[in-house]
């Protein structure tokens, strides 16, 4: 991906005001906010602390990368502490941070002693190590799982740098100040435009994008298709009856719907 | 037993890195070379809707995408005890954020410096050394992580070859070749890992494929 991803979050976060709270757990009655710290650290009291190691997820509400970790974890169902990241005074090169991800990008995730980065390498360890919680994320079935996989990397290699681009014009740039560039909006809808028409093929034979079920596949793709859903690219989607029902499918669920809660403090 | 086709370009480092997984585990298939820039690839939407190569076909099972190819071929075929997965979900979440870590950190780099310093000169176009000086810079950073990482850890994804080492062998190859060689050799670490790689059968076989066709 040519765009560095933490230019947009960065700029995400130069435009968002600074997170007091996030109410990661709402059933809990109890978390610690400081106003005061840098580093904002809510902990949700969990009922048996002892049985289950701690879930952390080190990184930002509005970054892209973060949302899709999120995502993942509240699919599960699975009980987490945020640690909110803040970039705008470059916490993510740290040195406390790049313990955690030496490339110092979010996310950076924590399971008991176990540390991970790269999101999407996140999201398959916790299908994977979590496969009886919630939602089933992947396939048992390893050919199944290769055609799921095949699209989990359409999203990372053919979607994903036009859309993060796109949400850069369209969405970060007017935030900033700085003006979107016309012509490169129309180099970039056209990119899109070409994946979407192979998308909506694939949607004409299957239910979502990596098969039958709902799976990481769809769920990677989330966080850019909310920004792009905000912006004039919105019609990239709606134009497509396929891509529209699939994105009105995905986008409607009550887990994605946590996760922009996370946004509204 | 189903049949097995790999369509690829042996110049191709997508092609190669199916090639050196394939190989390693000594999956038998069948090479069927594609003309990219003779349009080949068009002439066959169904088996790849993005057009990019390589495609590989087991019985109805059709896989693009070389990095989904190199998962499921070390998923299935893993030789009992040489496995190139961990069955630990905590361990293999380890290996795939390193294959992550090469896909999303190494290879933007590593991909424009064998643009610049590899292709270009074969096809007859200048090296823009401003852009080879930039992206040098930007693999240095890497490497530096890689040299880190390789002090607490044996192979890249763990305490064995996994396939986060493997998916490095089409630019290794490619950049060995070239000045480049020079920032691997520089880090300790990182030197003796490549060199581990370049030991692999999967990097013999690949090589002796590809440069069989060039000879």
């Amino acid at each position: 991906m040519a765009l560095d991803e933490n230019v947009l979050e960065k700029g995400i976060l130069n435009v968002t005001p600074s997170l007091q709270t996030v109410n990661t757990q709402a059933p809990q009655p109890s978390f610690l906010h400081s106003h005061t710290l840098k580093i904002s650290l809510f902990v949700s009291l969990l009922p048996n602390p002892a049985v289950m190691a701690v879930l952390k997820v080190h990184g930002s509400p509005f970054s892209t990368a973060t949302m899709r970790v999120v995502s993942a974890l509240y699919e599960k169902g699975l009980q987490f502490e945020f640690v909110s990241i803040d970039m705008k005074v470059g916490q993510h090169k740290s040195e406390a941070f790049l313990a955690l991800n030496p490339f110092g990008q979010v996310p950076a995730f924590e399971d008991g002693d176990l540390k991970l980065f790269e999101s999407r390498a996140i999201t398959q360890y916790i299908a994977h190590e979590y496969a009886s919680n919630g939602t089933q994320l992947i396939c048992p079935d390893s050919k199944k799982m290769a055609i799921m996989s095949v699209w989990m990397e359409v999203e990372a290699h053919q979607y994903d740098p036009h859309a993060a681009k796109l949400c850069f014009e369209l969405c970060i740039k007017p935030m900033l100040g700085l003006t979107t560039d016309p012509a490169a909006v129309e180099d970039l809808e056209a990119k899109l435009g070409k994946v979407l028409d192979v998308y909506e093929a694939r949607l004409t034979q299957s239910k979502y994008l990596g098969g039958d079920c709902l799976g990481l596949a769809d769920l990677h793709h989330l966080p850019t298709l909310h920004y792009l859903l905000g912006s004039s690219a919105k019609k990239l989607f709606d134009s497509r009856p396929h891509v529209s029902a699939w994105v009105a499918d995905i986008t409607a669920r009550p887990a994605w719907a946590k996760v922009i809660a996370m946004q509204k403090s | 037993m189903a049949v097995r086709k790999l369509y690829g370009a042996l110049d191709s480092p997508s092609t190669m890195r199916a090639l050196a997984s394939l190989f390693e585990h000594d999956v038998e298939f069948e090479l069927i070379p594609v003309d990219f820039q003779a349009g080949e690839l068009k002439k066959m939407p169904s088996l790849s809707p993005f057009g990019e190569l390589p495609v590989f076909q087991e019985g109805d099972l059709t896989l693009f995408e070389s990095r989904t190819i190199m998962r499921y071929i070390s998923h299935e075929y893993g030789k009992r005890g040489e496995e190139q997965v961990y069955e630990i979900p905590k361990l293999q979440g380890i290996a795939a954020a390193w294959i992550d870590v090469e896909d999303h950190q190494f290879d933007p780099p590593a991909s424009k410096l064998i643009w610049e310093l590899v292709f270009k000169p074969q096809k007859g176009l200048p090296t823009d050394e401003g852009v080879v000086e930039e992206e040098e810079a930007k693999l240095v950073k890497v490497l530096d992580v890689y040299e880190e990482r390789l002090s607490n850890s044996v192979f890249l994804g763990g305490d064995k070859f996994t396939s986060a080492d493997l998916t490095h062998i089409p630019s290794l190859y490619l950049l060995m070749k070239t000045p480049v060689k020079r920032l691997f050799e520089e880090r300790p670490r990182v030197r003796a890992w490549y060199r581990g790689v370049m030991s692999r059968p999967g990097w013999e076989k690949m090589v002796e494929m590809v440069e069989k066709v060039r000879a």
